[in-house]
């Protein structure tokens, strides 16, 4: 249980996921994939959170995280039933379509 | 040393390429599978960075309750499989411009601004336990344990008022 890396490493990682899921985001154009891509930005920050809280080797960072991943549940929930909605209306999902307020 | 190197590179081999996976893949329920390998890498990374309680509620609350969610969404709407049309040509060339720069950002503020590489100590007795995180949830963080909980019921409202079919009203 005693990682001996120096805590660079991690928050190297986590910069590269935050990037690709910031590509997932510009790139993709599925909505349910978009929102995919912003779950894995969140992630990134969280292991940057806990990699920090293990090299100061305080808990707080690890609560952060606990609250990080009650928001993510909650935006999740209200972001599918958005999707939902709309594929309702326009029975697309594709986010280039999505330019119209009304009807 | 040498073991932790290889389980790092390992894991973080792992989790690049299930990103790039989900970044590549045409069919959305191969996304989201590849999100779900992704989740459980970054919960071993947990594990290893001390933090076995934060680790497990990585693998129930995103690799099972909202991935299924995700799941259920994408087959409930028959949305594997969309055109890609691109209305956007220079979309795409755009975008990996923009994100190397944030990965050289980055890449530049982790290596020159994070300090000297600091190896992290031993940790004290208990860290990371249950036990500590709910000390400090009823205590120090009592007043956002709260918020949070106020959230969560305004998201379960929220979802059930937004996709609740409604009456037409002439």
């Amino acid at each position: 249980m005693n990682s001996l890396l120096p805590v660079q490493y991690y928050i190297g990682l986590s910069a590269i996921l935050f990037t690709l899921g910031a590509l997932g985001v510009l790139i993709r154009r599925n909505a349910i994939v978009v929102f995919m891509s912003v779950e894995m930005m969140l992630n990134a920050a969280n292991l940057a959170f806990v990699a920090f809280a293990r090299a100061a080797n305080s808990m707080d960072g690890q609560i952060f995280v606990f609250f990080v991943i009650a928001v993510a549940a909650s935006e999740v929930a209200v972001g599918l039933a958005l999707i939902v909605e709309i594929f309702r209306t326009k029975h697309n999902i594709n986010i280039d379509q999505m330019n119209s307020l009304r009807n | 040393m040498v073991v932790n190197l290889i389980v790092f590179f390992g894991l973080a081999l792992a989790a690049v390429a299930s990103a790039i996976g989900l970044l590549l893949s045409k069919n959305a329920v191969y996304a989201a599978l590849n999100l779900i390998l992704n989740f459980v890498t970054v919960s071993i990374f947990y594990v290893l960075l001390a933090a076995p309680f934060i680790a497990l509620l990585q693998i129930t609350v995103y690799a099972g309750a909202i991935m299924v969610l995700f799941l259920f969404v994408i087959m409930l709407l028959g949305a594997e499989k969309l055109s890609a049309g691109a209305v956007l040509p220079w979309q795409r060339p755009v975008a990996f411009g923009l994100g190397v720069i944030l990965l050289i950002e980055a890449g530049y503020v982790t290596i020159f601004r994070g300090g000297p590489a600091v190896e992290a100590g031993a940790t004290t007795a208990g860290f990371g336990s249950p036990a500590i995180i709910g000390d400090l949830l009823f205590n120090t963080y009592l007043l956002p344990f709260e918020i949070i909980s106020i959230l969560l019921l305004a998201a379960m409202v929220g979802a059930i008022v937004l996709t609740k079919k409604r009456k037409q009203h002439e």
